[in-house]
Order: structure tokens, then sequence, then C-alpha cells
């Protein structure tokens, strides 16, 4: 469960001496452990709460224990028959994927273009994709939209799908490891007789599978837990994702704060499955995003 | 990602083949047209799903747009307008209120962060992992966990307090409160994402210059001061940079703001770019928007410029 290499490293090195010495940790180690674990508690006590709240009925949704008095299932039962709540997981689902797949895609290949070939303006071309990184959705929202309706992009999953596809972030990261890839492997490709396609396909790609592993974790999340953009596009119910969803069922059920958790819980546990089987890439991702 | 420079290094050619080229082609060229196929996908989309929208929002400002397709050119009419727009100017007052209590209040609370877990303390892991998955979380989710929370008089938290005497707070139906606890909020769910890169800035710093601290007979602040954060300084520079971007962009808040409060109570929690969503995509005053939007803009930039300056030149270099 550790969240990086390095405490890994930390923890084997240490070994079986820390775990024997458990209890001869300095004291002023037990207590900065006592206060962090104490922070650690309470910055996941609100996530614990929803999970709590979402098994109490109604009457007992307020009341102060985090063990419900009567544990029950319909909340979910509610959230599953009362919303077309599985139609939006599957839109989620489906955009997310589509994205990822063809994001990684995309920005690999560009990626490689901009570390491993030669040609004229290269670095102009890097520098004007990199600099695309201080506009984000919010500030360009408003002619995004009026784009899309001139493309025809409302209310379709193309819409939700294609403008999600571009970011720089993806391709700066695969160009960094890209760049990290010894040359001689290209050389010997080449005098193989590989072409540029086939050593991107057959080189390339397999040796950067950690790097495209920790970026498909990080954009599956962003685009599963992503609001702003489909709520500006689509109006068609049967095209909204998860967060459309449960944020309209909010509306809908204003004061059903059992039912609402519920949906929230609905809502957060393939992000919360994600991070726990995928941590490492996760946190790999992070790390690299802090360029040097 | 030693490599210090964004521009890459140029690389030692791979030896030409020996054999004829083919068809007339030479083999510099057919690496060019290569680049080109390679990156043809991304660059169109990232032209047309970003460029193209920067430069129409630089158009559109001086355009009277309603939602039907319809453009009237009023020159510098919607820049006018919006500074006498009182609820706008209310919206950038508020945005900078953001702005300045978020950007520290998030820089200390992640760094904090870190530096609790680089200890060496039992199951750090578990315990970075846990500051860690908020992040992970909707914010839409996220909103309603803590609106949940914070309800006047059944929440939890003013139940809470209610045991220990403290009654009748409104954390986001008071107008003086609501935008304070939205921040915390964002805090809360951005901190550790930051606490992981200011980690991985951590342990890159040589634990050679802590021994020689040692040796200096510093103590933990001094070494502190002249060790840590002086050699933590681009990524430092990183985290005000991302942070200051995603609080003007709005890039967390609109979604709380969206969910927890729209905008009240009394426009306390209106940020400038609720403001411009609220007005494109209900009042359908999209020129305007866009006016409003290209000001955020160069508020950005201006922000930018002046982090650059201040930590010198934004210079990843530690000296």
């Amino acid at each position: 469960m550790s969240l990086t290499d390095r405490a890994v490293e930390t923890r084997s090195s240490h070994g079986s001496a820390s775990r024997s010495g458990f209890t001869r940790l300095h004291p002023k180690k037990w207590l900065l452990f006592f206060v962090t674990a104490l922070l650690a508690v309470l910055t996941v006590f609100p996530l614990l709460w929803m999970l709590s709240s979402s098994f109490k009925g109604l009457n007992d949704v307020n009341s102060l224990s985090l063990i419900p008095a009567a544990p029950t299932l319909a909340n979910f039962v509610y959230v599953f028959t009362e919303v077309p709540f599985l139609t939006y997981m599957f839109n989620s689902f489906f955009v997310a994927t589509v994205v990822t797949v063809g994001a990684l895609f995309f920005h690999s290949m560009a990626a490689y273009a901009l570390s491993w070939l030669r040609f004229p303006g290269r670095n102009v071309i890097f520098l004007a994709i990199f600099s695309t990184f201080l506009v984000s959705l919010p500030v360009i929202l408003v002619p995004l939209f009026i784009l899309a309706k001139f493309l025809g992009l409302l209310n379709n999953f193309g819409g939700l799908i294609i403008p999600a596809l571009f970011n720089a972030f993806g391709i700066f990261l695969l160009r960094q490891f890209y760049l990290g890839i010894p040359k001689e492997l290209g050389e010997a490709a080449t005098l193989d007789g590989c072409n540029y396609w086939q050593t991107y396909w057959h080189l390339i790609l397999p040796l950067s599978r950690p790097v495209l592993s920790a970026l498909a974790v990080f954009f599956f999340l962003a685009n599963w837990n992503s609001f702003l953009w489909p709520l500006t596009i689509t109006n068609d119910q049967n095209l909204w994702m998860v967060q459309i969803g449960i944020a309209n069922f909010q509306n809908q059920y204003a004061g059903s704060w059992n039912y609402i958790m519920a949906a929230s819980v609905v809502a957060a546990i393939p992000t919360l499955m994600l991070f726990f089987f995928f941590q490492r890439q996760l946190v790999t991702s992070i790390k690299a995003s802090g360029f040097k | 990602m030693t490599s210090g420079s964004l521009i890459a290094k140029e690389q030692a050619p791979i030896q030409p083949r020996k054999d004829p080229p083919k068809r007339g082609l030479s083999r510099k060229h057919r690496e060019w047209i290569a680049a080109a196929l390679f990156l043809t996908p991304d660059l169109i989309g990232l032209f047309i799903f970003l460029g193209i929208p920067m430069l129409m929002s630089l158009l559109l400002g001086f355009f009277s747009a309603d939602g039907f397709g319809n453009f009237t050119f009023v020159g510098f009419g919607n820049y006018v307008q919006m500074f006498s727009d009182a609820q706008f100017m209310n919206s950038l007052r508020t945005t900078l209120l953001y702005i300045v209590a978020f950007v520290p209040g998030l820089f200390i609370t992640s760094l904090l962060l870190a530096l609790l877990v680089k200890q060496k303390i039992p199951f750090v892991g578990v315990l970075r992992s846990m500051f860690f998955v908020p992040n992970v979380i909707s914010l839409v989710v996220v909103g309603f966990v803590w609106k949940f929370i914070l309800i006047d008089k059944i929440g939890l938290l003013n139940q809470i307090l209610q045991s220990a005497g403290i009654s009748g707070i409104s954390w986001l139906g008071d107008p003086n409160l609501a935008l304070w606890s939205v921040i915390a909020i964002t805090i809360w769910f951005s901190m550790g994402y930051y606490m992981i890169i200011f980690l991985a800035g951590l342990q890159e710093i040589s634990p050679e210059f802590y021994e020689a601290s040692m040796l200096d007979g510093a103590n933990a602040w001094q070494t502190f001061w002249k060790v840590t954060w002086p050699l933590l300084r681009p990524t430092s520079f990183f985290v005000l940079l991302v942070s200051l971007v995603s609080a003007v962009a709005g890039s967390q808040g609109f979604d709380l703001i969206y969910v927890m409060t729209r905008g009240g109570p009394a426009n306390a929690t209106e940020l400038g770019i609720f403001y411009i969503y609220e007005q494109a995509f209900q009042f359908n005053n999209y020129g305007y928007a866009a006016a409003m939007a290209s000001f955020v803009v160069a508020i950005l930039l201006v922000a930018t410029i002046i982090m650059f300056a201040v930590t010198k030149g934004g210079s990843f270099e530690s000296d």
C-alpha cells in the first residue's frame, strides 16, 4: 500500500530491524506518527461518513454514529431503479475509455516524432504545444462551445470524446520518457530494416508500457470525473455522464441525503478502485508532471 | 527526469545507410515526412480545440452574440460594459480573495504534509495514500459530501459543535463564511496531489546536504531554511504556478460552487469564471462572456509574469 517507490526502499532497507524494533522507535518518531495518523484519519473521515450515510435510512441519516444503526441497501436499490444510473455509468465508462486509448495513441505518436525524429522547426512546435499548458477549459469554454456547435458536436458522443482527446500534458510526459530511451536501440531497429512506423510500433510502444499505464490511469480518472464539459454540451439525458447524473439527482431529491450519498458512493467507487489497484502508476504520472 | 532543458538535445545522427536512396527521396526528407505524419493528429486537434478557441475568445469579445448564431459587431462595447458591471467587479474581487487564500494555504498545507510523510514512521505508505485519496474523488461528489457535513443545524459538523456549546453557524449560508468554506474544501481536495509533488522534490535532495548540515550542528529549523527551502525552489515554483493557474481558471472552484452554492449566498462565492458561465449559458450573452473571459486570461498572464519575476525568472536552478 505504499505510495512511492522510495517508501518501499525505506522499508526494505530497514527491514526486519525496524519491525522487531517497532516498540523501540524513538519517542519523537512515535509522536510524529500519532500526529500524522490523526491528520490522515481526519482527512479520510468525510469519505467514511459518505459511505456510512449511504447505508442509513432517511430517519437515521442525520444521526451522529459512524456505524449505521440499521444498515440497509435500500438507498442503492432506489438509486438504480428510480434513475437510469447504469446508463450514466456506461456513458462515463465508454467516453473515458475511448478518450484514454485515443489520447495515448495520438500523444505517443507525436511524442515519438518530437523526441526521436529530426526535422526543421521541431523545438518551435514543441514549445507551441508546451505553451498550451496554461490554457484550461473554463477559460475557453464559451468559444469552444460555439465551435463545437458549429462542428455538430452538441449532444453526441463525438462532442464528449473528441475535444477531450487533446492536451499537452500527455505529449510532454511521453516525450520526456522517450528522450531517455537509448538511441542505439533505434539504430539496431533501422539496421534490421524497420521503417519509422515499425520502429514506433514494435520498439517504442512496448518499451513505454510503464509510462503509458501511468497516463492511462490519470486520463481515465480525469474523464470519469469531468463535469464542466459534459454539462455544457449535453442536455440529452441518454448521453449524461455519471457526474451530470448525480448533480441532477441532487436537484430532484434535495434533502434526501441517504439517496444522494448512495449515488455519490456509486459514482466514487470506480475511481477508488482504480486508486487502490494502480496507485503506483498514478503517483508516477503526478511526480513526472512536476517538471524539472 | 533529470534532463534540465525543455528543448531536446540534438541527437547523434543515426549512421546513414550505404544503400542508394529509394525512389529519389533522400533519407532526410523521408524523416521529415514521417515526422509530419506522426504529428498530424495531435497538431490538428490541438489547433482546432485549443488554438482556435483562444483566437475566437479574443475576437468574440468585440461582438454581441446570442445563442442563435447572430453576431453583431459592438467594438469595445462589451469591455466598457464589464467595467461598469458591479456583479462582474464583485466576482473579480471574489476571485482575488480566493487566489490570495487558496494558493498560500494549499502551499503550506501540502508542504507540511510532505515533510510529515517524508519521515521514517510506521505505515508511512498507508498514511500517504490516506492524504491523497480525496483527490481521486470527483469534485461533484466532494461537493455533496461536504454540503451534507456542513448543513445548518443537523449537519455533522454543527452537531459536533453544538455539543461543545457552539451553535448557529451557517458554513455555506453565511456570506462571510461561505467562500472560506469552499476554499478549505478545495485545499482538502488538492493537498494530496501537491504533497506528492513536494515529496518527489524533497526526495531529490541529496542526503549529503542534510549530513553536512547536521555536522555543522544546525537544528531542524535551521536545516529547513538553509538546506531544504533553497533546494526545493524549483518544486515550489511549479506548485505555485500550477495552483495559481487552477485558482484563476476555477478548475476546482467551478464544480464545487456549481454543486454547493451556485455562487451564493448574496454572490459571496461567485468566482469570475462562474459569473462568465452564467452570462453565457443562462443569459445567452456569449460575446459579453467571451470578453470577460479574455480579461481573465489577461489577468492570468500578468499574474504568471509577476510570478516569474518574483521567483527570479522562475529559474529552475537553485543558486
